[in-house]
């Protein structure tokens, strides 16, 4: 299937996420993995055409990413 | 019979005072049908001074939490004679009294802090320091600042635009310790340099108006920033300006100012970006 360069995004940053899981300690990385997964789950219903909505989720995704990912986060709900 | 009954009411009014006579020409024709009653009870209200004076604000939404729907424009209409003379004071009126899930930054509400910046009726402004249009009865649009992500309703995320303050290193650079361990100081004719700089409060106004700033705010810094960045050119107490000035020539941070001067036409504060930007360029060029 071809990817259209908005999705190629979407896949981007679902992988920095898994990536940046594994910088995690392994007790608590499972729910880092879990969180992630939730996170893009919560949105999978919107129309892949729905650019405006699919790029604020874009640029909300690595604000969370850039806050989750800072060393003094060891461990999510 | 509805043409003789509105004649009448005029020639009523006519022998009542001037308000009065408004009031009966303000209310619609449906009502006239009614009984005299009605309109005896009109006239005893307007009597006191209490003609209300309606406004609508066209305030734009939009919530973060249902991406997928679309920004919309939402109608609050308010009496004026029950709010504030500002727009802030409206906004507030709103969320206090109509919808309390409309979202807008405000602080000081005196024009010191700059949170409330956003575009009334087309231009940038403060809503604080912008007075509810009266004499018009045109509905007022209110935008967020342009050209930039929306955070939610009224609230644009300036995160980009504090980055690119801080890149340019906003505080004193200095090595020389002052020669009698107290202040620094600086003459009056110095410190009449600063006067027309240090008052901007970052309000983002003029940076968000400006065309080239839309177009390439990824690297241009804007009018803003670079107010900011005359400002410690200009102090005679910093002594890093080589580096201030290197940091500024190349083709995108400072040139693409075009001088349109949409920023000293929007400045809320009344300052002038274009002839700061002017002075950096004239400083570089010589």
């Amino acid at each position: 299937m071809r990817l259209s360069g908005l999705q190629k995004e979407v896949l981007a940053l679902y992988r920095q996420c898994l990536r940046e899981c594994r910088k995690k300690p392994a007790a608590s990385r499972k729910n880092f993995q879990v969180f992630a997964r939730n996170e893009f789950e919560k949105n999978i219903k919107i129309d892949k055409r729905d650019f405006g909505a699919i790029e604020f989720l874009l640029r909300k995704g690595r604000r969370q990413l850039d806050l989750y990912s800072l060393p003094g986060v060891k461990d999510i709900k | 019979m509805a043409a003789l009954r509105s004649s009448a009411s005029v020639l009523l009014g006519a022998a009542a005072s001037r308000p009065a006579l408004r009031a009966a020409a303000a209310a619609p024709a449906a009502v006239r049908g009614m009984a005299q009653l009605a309109d005896g009870a009109q006239h005893s209200t307007t009597a006191s001074g209490e003609q209300p004076k309606l406004k609508t604000f066209q305030v734009y939404r939009w919530n973060p939490d249902t991406p997928t729907e679309k920004p919309r424009m939402q109608s609050y209409t308010l009496d004026l004679n029950k709010t504030g003379p500002m727009v802030l004071d409206a906004l507030i009126r709103i969320k206090n009294e109509l919808d309390p899930t409309l979202t807008f930054r405000r602080s000081c509400r005196e024009g010191i802090c700059g949170s409330c910046a956003m575009n009334i009726n087309g231009t940038n402004t403060l809503a604080c320091l912008c007075r509810i249009p009266t004499e018009s009865s045109a509905d007022i649009k209110i935008y967020p600042l342009p050209h930039t992500y929306v955070v939610k309703d009224l609230v644009p995320d300036l995160t980009h635009f504090y980055k690119q303050y801080k890149s340019i290193k906003p505080y004193l650079q200095r090595d020389t310790p002052s020669p009698d361990g107290k202040e620094y100081r600086q003459s009056k004719a110095d410190r009449k340099k600063l006067d027309g700089l240090y008052e901007c409060i970052l309000c983002a106004c003029c940076s968000t108006s400006c065309p080239s700033y839309w177009w390439n705010s990824e690297e241009y810094l804007g009018p803003a920033i670079l107010l900011q960045s005359y400002r410690w050119l200009a102090d005679s107490r910093d002594e890093k300006t080589a580096e201030r000035r290197d940091a500024l020539n190349n083709s995108m941070s400072l040139y693409r100012c075009h001088t349109i001067l949409n920023c000293t036409r929007t400045c809320p504060k009344g300052l002038n970006p274009g002839l700061a930007i002017a002075q950096i360029k004239k400083e570089m060029a010589f």
